[in-house]
């Protein structure tokens, strides 16, 4: 067991960070509570490094605890991505503790456990271990999106966030005990074996219809996405962070590993259903964004049409789609931490959240005036930035197939329509930061400066990603070769 | 020496020194951006005296940038885009020198114009399909915004997001084509050599070019206003400031028509057969319906606007006819019309800044009261009809050649019909109204130009006589990659 229990370092030290935390809340004057998130966030940074080390690293390729638990590149890279994307949430939870009003080291806890789970979720090898890793994020996420006891929103944001939940999680477990039944074991492998033959069965395919309904959920896409916008708009900012940036990515981890390297018979067989969702969801996303005032629904939004277009490196169905994904999500990590940080800043606690709030934003902060229209534009997918490379990568690897199919061409035409609606609105970001010649507020922003460095790194590494892509797509090909496992 | 890369380089650096300047600087903003743009313009001169009439692939410089997938940073100049890159960076140089009825955030529009003016250089420079359209999408956002916040008249919100949706939706469609191209093709390389090479040797699929073809020419179509697509641009150039409606109208503009030359027909000559008989109608339209719009326009920049898009109408004939000649002509009419439109727009521009407004029935008599911008302005107006001696009636008497003997006969007769007859209704009715007759209502304070923007619109008159008189030195260079491009998409007529 001891050799065994390796594979899981990194995901046991962040569980017991979590549980240190819970500890140290008890022997702390609640003044000095606050710190506990730079501890946190520090020990992560080390938990970061410590997974580029030789020793863990060499373990990839692997599996454990009979094969429902896998290390390879894929879990790797969303191993450091679930840790990235975490380290910056904390550094934003502190932040913003005065605003949760008590209780800030459960907080910050129940960060560390949401991240176990996702960390689990990356390396899932059975339909157990999915479902377990994927409950313990969505447990922990029901009391992170309503941790403002004293704001309604935030209730509400829970309450619908726990019922469409426990649907989407009955779902889940309903498919998987209907795979189950029919290939006779939980495990990844014995169903990429035998799931050829059971693509006949209609137990089998609806249980795989209801896991695909349990993850689209997690990813918000269509026709599961009506729970995003209330739940991004009430919860406190840095839960719809992590909830935009770390559940979406783990519902992505699951959706490459299952759908791209489980049954990629079952892909082929669903590939029509695909690409009506993707397109779907992209519309969706992108025309109910239009109308919206509030930025954080905005952002909800967006992020429904964001899941559209990363599904369209599941339907890809190549090695090139699934590195696609992966770029898209990293570019995408940087420019929603940066994003909400700023939406954070500039708003006092649930009001003001309209996009009227940004003007004058030029007079009063020029750095975050920048960086909130840098992220705009990324996210637009205007070159030379993040967002552009991954939406690149992903029609690439869409349009490698449309020749000679016309379900691929109308998915890219649909996706190109969402695009060129998403400039709309997040040019109406930009503009209502610039255009506006008189303004009333010109308070200047105060930003702490791990705040301030939290939001260069994400500036440089949406440069970075955008204009210097050659190391970073090296990142992403490596990882998303994905592989069968060792027989 | 890497003239390209001096050219591209020079005024991104400069965008980045404005950056460090405080705004309250004016002076030094204005004299980098004009200094940058201004050597850049030298090195132009440079690299189009000592570039070699058929001697391929000049300057080049190439860079590897993501090596997994083929894309290079690669500048080279050959006889089609050495000609672009001398009007594009005259045309920077005047724009820089007009850009000084900016009066606020100056510093914020300067780094803008040099990012601007970079990218478009930048674009017609690559020879790599990814930096071709980076660099025009890194010129085109900062026209939107420029634009947004610099603009002028009552429409200017709605104008932005007009010209920001139509063109980005542009832009997308022709960047699918180009995927598609570069996966089509297998060549694992972005360079546009190398997909030549590659389609040369096994082209791509019929069925697929049916696709990518016109997937490009909507594309490029859209972001060089073809009919019925063009009501973005009388509408964005007239709330424009003056220095983006000259580099937009004309150099960036001429981007889509460059790469339905350079990539669309090169790579999907069959798609091309099958669709260039549509983009010859379109074209006509062009001609015909936005002459008709232009005449009835009160305001010179709608007139100015409506009749830059009806010469597109000539490019795009001249491209459908797909013959030697046709291109040539093409090539010839978009170094003509740059120059022409930035003179256009430049002088516009002074106008506006007299008394605010650009109502030509409350003008008059300024030839008399400003001799020397009114005399360029009869200049460019006589140009825009294609009076002999401008670079124009070289450009647009070739495409009716071409035209003609590519068996468009119906076609050509009523373009030319169209050209003369329209193109001098409205050309002679602006100077009739603006220049001649008793003096308008409140131009009586309006004074001439200053010295600075004088020397460049005088630049770009001069260009446009030069190539005029002497059109030998541009079509010299054109016409031999013009037959590489027409052998390419016709290998029967060999």
């Amino acid at each position: 067991m001891d050799g065994q229990l390796q594979f899981v370092q990194l995901e046991m030290m962040v569980a017991a960070l979590g549980l240190l935390i819970l500890l140290a809340d008890l022997f702390l004057p609640s003044t000095a509570r606050r710190s506990l998130g730079w501890v946190a966030a520090g020990a992560l940074g080390l938990v970061f490094l410590l997974s580029f080390r030789g020793g863990y690293a060499a373990l990839a390729d692997a599996e454990a605890f009979g094969g429902i638990y896998r290390l390879d590149a894929l879990a790797l890279f969303f191993k450091r991505f679930f840790l990235l994307s975490a380290i910056f949430v904390l550094v934003f939870a502190v932040d913003f503790a005065a605003r949760l009003r008590g209780g800030v080291s459960e907080y910050l806890a129940f960060i560390l456990f949401a991240l176990t789970g996702m960390m689990f979720a990356s390396s899932a090898n059975d339909f157990s271990l999915l479902f377990v890793s994927i409950e313990l994020i969505t447990v922990t996420f029901y009391i992170l999106v309503s941790f403002q006891r004293h704001r309604l929103h935030s209730l509400e944001a829970g309450v619908k966030y726990l019922i469409l939940g426990a649907v989407s999680s009955a779902f889940l477990v309903y498919g998987i005990a209907l795979v189950f039944g029919e290939a006779g074991s939980l495990k990844f492998d014995a169903i990429r074996a035998a799931h050829a033959g059971l693509l006949g069965s209609n137990v089998f395919l609806f249980g795989m219809l209801f896991v695909f309904a349990g993850l689209a959920f997690k990813i918000s896409a269509f026709p599961f996405q009506v729970w995003a916008p209330d739940v991004y708009q009430g919860a406190p900012t840095p839960t719809t962070t992590f909830l935009a940036v770390g559940s979406k990515a783990a519902g992505f981890v699951l959706l490459i590993r299952l759908f791209g390297s489980v049954v990629p018979e079952l892909t082929a067989q669903w590939t029509g259903m695909l690409m009506v969702v993707a397109a779907l969801t992209i519309l969706y996303g992108n025309l109910c964004a239009v109308p919206q005032r509030n930025l954080k629904r905005l952002l909800a939004y967006s992020g429904i049409a964001n899941a559209g277009y990363l599904l369209m490196g599941i339907v890809a169905q190549s090695d090139d789609g699934k590195a696609a994904i992966l770029y898209y999500l990293a570019g995408y990590l940087f420019t929603l931490v940066a994003t909400f940080m700023i939406i954070h800043l500039i708003t006092s606690e649930g009001e003001g959240e309209d996009i009227a709030c940004l003007a004058g934003l030029n007079k009063r902060s020029p750095f975050l005036a920048f960086v909130l229209a840098l992220c705009s534009v990324s996210l637009a997918g205007i070159p030379p930035l993040a967002g552009f490379f991954g939406k690149f990568l992903l029609v690439k690897s869409v349009a490698a197939k449309a020749f000679g199919d016309a379900g691929y061409f109308a998915l890219l035409a649909v996706a190109v329509f969402g695009v060129v609606v998403s400039i709309y609105y997040y040019f109406g970001i930009i503009r209502a930061i610039y255009w506006p010649k008189d303004t009333s507020d010109d308070s200047p922003v105060p930003i702490a400066w791990p705040t301030r460095i939290a939001l260069g790194l994400c500036v440089a590494a949406i440069l970075y990603l955008g204009l210097l892509p050659d190391k970073p797509i090296n990142w992403a090909n490596a990882a998303a070769k994905i592989e069968s496992a060792p027989d | 020496m890497d003239w390209l890369l001096i050219i591209v380089l020079l005024p991104l650096l400069a965008a980045a020194a404005v950056g460090v300047v405080p705004g309250s600087q004016r002076r030094a903003i204005r004299s980098i951006t004009i200094g940058a743009s201004g050597l850049a313009l030298l090195c132009a001169l440079i690299a189009f005296c000592s570039f070699e009439v058929g001697g391929g692939l000049q300057f080049e410089t190439k860079v590897v940038w993501v090596e997994s997938l083929g894309l290079h940073l690669h500048l080279a100049a050959d006889g089609i885009n050495i000609g672009i890159i001398l009007m594009g960076a005259i045309v920077a140089f005047a724009a820089a020198c007009c850009a000084d009825d900016i009066t606020h955030r100056v510093k914020e529009f300067h780094i803008l114009l040099n990012l601007m003016i970079g990218g478009i250089l930048g674009a017609f420079a690559s020879m790599d399909l990814f930096f071709f359209y980076f660099f025009h999408e890194l010129a085109l956002v900062p026209t939107f915004i420029m634009i947004g916040v610099w603009g002028r008249g009552a429409r200017r919100n709605y104008a932005t997001y007009k010209i920001t949706l139509y063109l980005s939706l542009g832009a997308l469609l022709a960047l699918i084509g180009l995927i598609g191209v570069y996966v089509q093709t297998g060549a694992e390389s972005f360079s546009i050599p190398d997909l030549i090479a590659k389609v040369q040797e096994s082209p791509i699929d019929e069925a697929a070019q049916q696709w990518i073809f016109p997937l490009l020419m909507f594309g490029f179509g859209i972001l060089v206003s073809l009919w019925p697509f063009h009501t973005w641009a009388p509408l964005g150039y007239g709330a424009a400031p003056t220095a983006t409606a000259m580099l937009h109208a004309g150099v960036l503009k001429k981007f889509g028509l460059y790469g339905l030359i350079r990539v669309a027909i090169p790579m999907a000559p069959v798609g091309a057969q099958s669709w260039l008989g549509v983009l010859a109608w379109l074209a006509l339209a062009n001609l015909l319906y936005c002459g008709l719009v232009a005449v009835r326009q009160k305001d010179l920049n709608q007139l100015i606007g409506n009749s830059s898009v009806a010469h597109m109408g000539f490019i795009f004939l001249g491209i459908a006819s797909l013959n030697v000649i046709g291109l040539t002509g093409a090539v010839l009419v978009m170094i003509a019309h740059g120059l022409l439109a930035a003179l256009a727009f430049g002088l516009s521009g002074h106008l506006y800044r007299q008394t605010g407004s650009l109502d030509m029935s409350r003008m008059g008599g300024l030839l008399r009261q400003m001799p020397l911008a009114g005399s360029a302005l009869l200049m460019a107006l006589f140009a825009g009809c294609g009076l002999p001696g401008f670079a124009n009636f070289a450009g647009e008497i070739t495409i009716f050649f071409a035209a003609w003997s590519a068996g468009l006969k119906t076609v050509t007769v009523i373009a030319a019909w169209s050209a003369l007859v329209i193109g001098g209704l409205y050309m002679m009715r602006a100077i009739r109204c603006i220049l001649h007759g008793p003096l308008g209502g409140d131009w009586a304070k309006a004074g001439d130009v200053s010295p600075l923007i004088a020397t460049a619109l005088g630049l770009l008159l001069g260009a446009l006589l030069v190539f005029g008189f002497v059109p030998g030195l541009l079509t010299k260079g054109i016409e031999g990659e013009a037959a590489k491009i027409v052998r390419l998409a016709k290998p029967a007529e060999r």
